[in-house]
Order: C-alpha cells, then structure tokens, then sequence
C-alpha cells in the first residue's frame, strides 16, 4: 500500500494551490466567501494569497493551503487506451514500413445529416484544439465526401479508392437517426464485401455510447472530444497490428 | 523606422516583381469568373433578406432559381432585374420568393432598349447598397473622430467565442473595459464550408458563433455603447473565408465591422476549397472591404502552426506579398493590410527569441505602411499555464520591440480550454505591463549591422525571393496543385464550391463590380 499527500517543500505538509472566480465584487465578505470555498473543498488552513477584482461583478483569488486527504496509489482506477497514442511522424513511419503505401481514409455525413462539423474536424488539415486533421498525415490519402452522402455512395466510393478504413460521423440524433443510420451503413459493407475486404468502419459523434461498437456491426466509435491523432493511431494499430517500435 | 535590417532594396522591388508575375494570372482568372456567391453578395447589395422556412435565404434561392434557368455565365442582375420588369414585381425579396415557388422565368434580355434598362435598375438597387455602406463608413469616421482611436500601438486584439451571440456581448464589452481595442468573434466549426449564411440571431454554435447579418448587427451596436462608455472606439472583426466569402464581405460593410480576416489562399490549403472559386471570391469581397474602410487581416499565422516555424519562415513572408499583391490590385490601401505572422517557433530550440524578433521585424521592414497582425503562440502552449504566461510575456516583448499594429492576445490556457474570464484578466495584464514597460523601446532597439538578426532577416528574404521566382516560372495555380505551400496538393479542378464557379459570357454584367472599379 503507498499512501501520499501533496507535496508544498516538506514531505507530508500536504500543501496545494487553488485559483478561481467568484461572481462578486472584491470586498472583505468576498475574500470570506474564497475562503469559505476552500475550507469546503477540504484546505485547512487556507491562506487567501491574492484577490484582484475584474470587470463590476467579478474577483479573482488565488489560494494556498493543506489538504488532510491522502492519496492511495494502489487504489488508482485508470481506463487504459487500447492502442498506443502516436506522433503525426510515428503514424506515418508505422505506415511506411508496415504498409509501404499510402492508408486510404474515406469519410463522410451520412443520412439527411449535415454536420460536416465532426468529420472535418478529424479530416480537414486545420483540424481542431491545436491538432492537425488526417489531411496533414504524409501517409493517409483522404477523400472527405462531405455531409448528407448517401449509404450506396459511400460503399461505391470506399471500394473504388480501395478504402482500408472508412470513418463516419454522424451529430444528428433525433429518433435515434445516428443509431439506425450506423446499422444501415455497416450492413450494406457487409452485404457488398466479403469480411476479409471490408474496410475497418468507424463512426463518430458526440452522443455515441462507445461500447456500442459490436451491437451497431462497427469496429470502433469515437464520442465527444475525440482528437484526430487518436484516430490515426487507432488507424494504425488496427490495420497494421503494430505499435511505432 | 526604415533600414534596421540593411534589406537590399533590390531585392525587396524584386520580391514584389515577383508576387506581381505569381499572382498576375490569377487576377485574370477573377476577372473573366464569378461564383454563386459573388451573385448572391450583388443580391444582397441589391436589398434581398431574409431566408426561407427551411432557414435557406432567398439570396441562394434566388440565384438557384436564375442559374437553373439561364445559367450563371451572365451574371443574374440582368436575368433578375429584366424579370422584376417584366413580371411587374417591385419587390426584389418578393421576386425571390415567386422565383423559388417556380412562378417566375428567367430570361437575358434579348433587345438592347430591354438589356439597357435592366442594366440602369440594377445599378439603381445596387448603388442604393453600396451608398448605405458609403454612410456606415463615414459613420466609422465620425465615430473614431468623437470617440478617439487606442491610446497605443498595438491595438488588443481579443477573441470571443461563445456559441451564444446574447452570452457573446456582455463578454466583449466586459473584454473591452478591461483593455481590448479590437473584439473578435470567432465562427462556429464548420461554417466556412457552407454554402450559405444563416439568418437571424443565433445561440447554438460550435466553438463559435455563426457570423450572421443580424448577429453583426447586435454585435457593433452593443460595442458602439461601450465605446461610449470608455471614450474609445472599440473595433468588431469576424471573417470572410469560406464559401460565402463575397456575402460576408457585403454584410460587414452594410453592418460597419470594422476588421475581417480575409486571406487569399487559406481555404484553398485549409478548408479545400477549389482554388479558383477562391480566388474569384477574394478578389470580390476584398473590392467591397476596399470601398467600406475595412482593415482585411490574413492568415499566415496557418503556415506556421502546420510547418516547422524556422523551415517555413519564407513561406509566411511570400504569402505577405501575395496578400499585398492582390489587395492593392482589388483596391486595398496599405493603412487597410492587416498583414499576419506569428510566434510558433519552438522555445527549446536555441536563439528562438531572437529567431522571432528577426521574423517579426523583417515584416516590419518590408511593409512599413500596414497594421501589422502579431499572433501568439498557439502550437507549443502546451497546458502548462505558467510556462505559456511567460511565453506570451515574450511574445508581446517582441510585439513592442517591432512595432506591430495589432496584438492577437494570447492566453496561458491555449489548447486548454475557451478563455476563461479570468484567463482573460490575467493576459491583458500581461500586455499591458510588457507595452507599458517597454515603453518606446522600440526606438532603442537596434539590431547590430551584419549580426544575428540581420543575417537571419536577409536569409528568410532570399529564401521567399527563391521561392517566389519558383512559383512564377510554374504560375501560382500549378504550384498550389504541386503542394507548394504548406503540404496539401490543392489542384485547380478540385475542391468543394466548384460548381459553383462559372466562366462570364460576353453580355456578363454585375453592377457592383462595376462601380468599385470605376
């Protein structure tokens, strides 16, 4: 068992450091209110350090103080990625090496839907949150067919560009549109291609259950906050079986 | 501030010798083009509003209607305005909803008593457009004249983006008592790819708020009453990118914004949009912003967070002078060329500092004339707050030292999460004690003749002389197709939007082109 607390300058003093808002004006009773806060989230005692009022209604405070709770390493739950997260250079070696030519991507908004907002986030070269889209992998060749593609021209497309993995996204829920359009989609891949041609499906969308997978005929879901380097690496541990070492 | 850096002025006349040659066959391409969208801004010019039940505007339903009937080869101002005389329809929004219900034919006129009049309504509706943004101009002036611009240089540039444009206006105007000359609101994810601009008020978007006519409205009418408030004329920026580039161009100077980020070739590398419909709407929307005093900010910033920082500097420094090149062809002056660069290099690596004065003040250099964008660090903010507070310590320093004429904020919690209020505070504190501290240090700051600074600076620019003698020999099209720029082949045949370019017939007429060229 490894019992730890946080550490200030001296083994045990349990010491931390808080900053936040209050949605008041700076005064005596509004440094109490910080305090008051802090004590609630178990610092004792609590230093306030700084306040400094912004705008009419607002107080900035920053705090520090000892906490009492200790931390159980053992007990730490962690739910571990199934698959390696890579570098832009990592996916694009794996690739080059295992695969010796480009990994062909084709994604689209399939059904009436036309949120292009999740698959462009991934695939476009401007990607989101500071992370560039699969465009920008030397090693992935995209084709983006954009929003509302239908089922059929998606499975034309993806066995015309020889697709290895075709990604989904799908933002619209209503009557369960995202659910039923995912089922249509992979039972027509089943039906067109046989289990060894298939390409890998994936869909995407911020009101996926992720463990849905199996139930709705797909490989892998993505929810809410997924990044494209995600879906590159899983990109690459799925198709070419290997890690970047 | 001339000769800091010793350039040749040589080479500086024939780096813009070059952009000119690079970019001469493209301003062709726009003048011999249009695009559903140019149409549709002229419609707008012209008074159509307001969209149908689906939320489609009558703008696109209009065009739609014209182009599935004449095509969009001559332009749909003679089609639309010979068919409001023939059908009597005195109301161009009427006209555009009996178009859409299938009642209304489009047809060129064919006599030239019958093309002649077309042409003189047109220009009529038209030129009323084109006088209200002639008043929201004259409007800026008068304001700026009574309110006064920023006390210093830069001007603060902040970013709002909430989703929701009723959460948006207490945040800008809180932004701007606590020290923003210019407010930003950043667009929802995704809206540079549709082909149409929503209407009306907007609360539901993506990490952004949808640029809509009515939310500009809201917007510049929320900050003109703190610009009361503070005795300064605080700015509103939103963008004209994307598909609807034209339109928003149009609806920023019927509504006065007063800064639009407009960059010649970021949709075509970033969002992949075809090359030409690109091309042929810039050319568009940078006329209008021309004639309605809006200061057009670029993206070379983009350039920098997709490559490596040091490789890439010259790729930045050619954009600049492709973006000048085209902006003064379009009508642009220089006091209108928010020209971008940014500070993306790596910290670890050594010399970074000076690597980015060198870069920055090279910028300087080569357009003494233009308000300068300086945008902060964003690709190696990395969530360590503190660390990314120094680092935009140091990026201001080199916004002072170089004369920049507008500062993007940066924020310690870049990639971390939307700017938190305090996250805000605690940024514009730090501008404001690096401009105030450096003071005029800039007059100070001279880098050593034949030192490091200079030597990088005249590298970067042989290296964008280089590049650019390249891309002329091969014409900017062939070299956007050859993944020139950053690493995406954008071939001139491909792309989203371009059905909705067409080649001009010989009788092409579009009445606000015609009047901002004059």
């Amino acid at each position: 068992m490894t019992i730890i607390r946080p550490y200030g300058d001296t083994t045990g003093d349990g010491m931390v450091q808080l900053s936040f808002t209050l949605p008041v004006a700076h005064d005596k009773r509004a440094e109490g209110a910080a305090l008051q806060l802090a004590g609630k989230m178990g610092m004792d005692p609590a230093m306030l350090v700084h306040a400094k009022q912004m705008g009419d209604g607002f107080t900035f405070f920053v705090v520090y103080g000892k906490v009492n709770h200790l931390v159980d390493t053992d007990k730490v739950v962690v739910v571990e990625r199934d698959f390696p997260l890579l570098s832009a250079k990592e996916v694009n070696a794996v690739i080059k090496r295992r695969l010796r030519r480009r990994l062909n991507v084709v994604g689209a908004c399939i059904g009436t839907d036309a949120h292009t907002v999740g698959i462009d986030a991934i695939l476009n070269l401007k990607g989101i949150a500071g992370e560039k889209g699969l465009e920008y992998y030397r090693e992935l060749a995209v084709t983006n067919m954009g929003a509302q593609v239908s089922v059929p021209e998606l499975v034309e497309t993806a066995r015309a560009q020889k697709a290895d993995a075709v990604l989904v996204s799908q933002v619209v829920t209503q009557r369960d549109a995202h659910l039923q359009n995912t089922r249509a989609m992979s039972a027509a891949f089943r039906e067109a291609l046989p289990e060894g041609k298939r390409p890998l499906l994936i869909v995407g969308g911020p009101r996926f259950d992720e463990l849905m997978a199996g139930e709705l005929g797909v490989d892998r879901i993505f929810g809410r906050g997924t990044t494209p380097r995600e879906v590159a690496s899983y990109l690459v541990h799925a198709l070419t079986g290997s890690a970047a070492r | 501030m001339a000769g800091k850096l010793n350039l040749d002025p040589e080479v500086v006349a024939k780096a813009r010798r070059l952009a000119e040659r690079a970019g001469g066959p493209v301003v062709e391409l726009a003048r011999s083009h249009t695009t559903v969208s140019v149409e549709r801004a002229v419609l707008r010019l012209a008074g159509v509003h307001g969209a149908d039940s689906d939320g489609i505007p009558w703008v696109n339903r209009l065009v739609d209607a014209v182009r599935a009937d004449v095509g969009l080869g001559h332009g749909v101002s003679l089609p639309v305005f010979h068919a409001m005389r023939t059908t009597g329809v005195d109301d161009i929004t009427v006209l555009a909803q009996k178009a859409a219900a299938g009642a209304v034919r489009f047809g060129v006129p064919e006599g030239k008593a019958e093309a002649t009049a077309a042409r003189r309504a047109a220009k009529r509706a038209t030129g009323d457009g084109l006088k209200l943004v002639d008043r929201r101009r004259a409007e800026r002036d008068r304001l700026i004249k009574r309110y006064g611009d920023p006390r210093q240089r830069p001007w603060i540039y902040l970013i709002v983006a909430t989703g929701d444009i009723y959460e948006d206006i207490p945040q800008a105007q809180a932004a701007a008592r606590a020290g923003a000359d210019i407010i930003a609101v950043i667009r929802s994810t995704g809206q540079s790819l549709l082909d149409y601009v929503p209407e009306g008020a907007t609360r539901e978007g993506f990490a952004g708020t949808y640029a809509t006519q009515e939310n500009f409205r809201l917007m510049r009418a929320a900050l003109d009453e703190t610009s009361k408030e503070l005795g300064r004329y605080v700015r509103l920026t939103n963008y004209a990118s994307g598909l609807c580039m034209p339109e928003m161009a149009a609806m920023a100077g019927l509504e006065r914004l007063d800064m639009m980020l407009n960059d010649s070739m970021y949709g075509i590398l970033f969002r992949d949009i075809n090359p030409i419909r690109t091309f042929v709407d810039q050319r568009f929307s940078r006329q209008v912003h021309a004639r309605a005093g809006i200061i057009i900010n670029t993206g070379e910033d983009n350039y920098l967070t997709t490559a490596d920082a040091v490789e890439a500097a010259h790729t930045v420094t050619v954009s600049q002078l492709l973006n000048e090149f085209f902006a003064h062809e379009a009508g642009l002056a220089d006091w209108q060329l928010g020209l971008g660069h940014a500070f993306e290099i790596n910290p670890e690596v050594p010399e970074s500092f000076r690597l980015e004065l060198a870069h920055a003040l090279l910028a300087r250099e080569l357009f003494p004339a233009a308000p300068l964008k300086w945008m902060p660090p964003t690709k190696h903010m990395t969530g360590d707050v503190f660390r990314g507070n120094l680092l935009d310590g140091f990026f201001n320093l080199v916004g002072a030292l170089t004369g920049q004429g507008i500062l993007l904020v940066g924020m310690m919690t870049e990639a971390v999460v939307t700017p938190w209020l305090s996250d805000r505070d605690i940024a514009l504190q730090n501008v404001r004690y690096v401009l105030t501290g450096a003071g005029n240090l800039h007059e100070d700051f001279v880098p050593a003749p034949g030192g490091f600074i200079q030597q990088r600076a005249n590298q970067v620019l042989s290296e964008a002389v280089d590049l650019l003698d390249r891309i002329a020999d091969d014409t900017l099209l062939n070299a956007i197709a050859d993944g020139t720029f950053g690493i995406m082949k954008r071939p001139a045949d491909r792309g989203k939007g371009l059905d909705g370019v067409a080649k001009h017939e010989e009788d092409y007429y579009n009445p606000v082109t015609e009047a901002l060229e004059a």
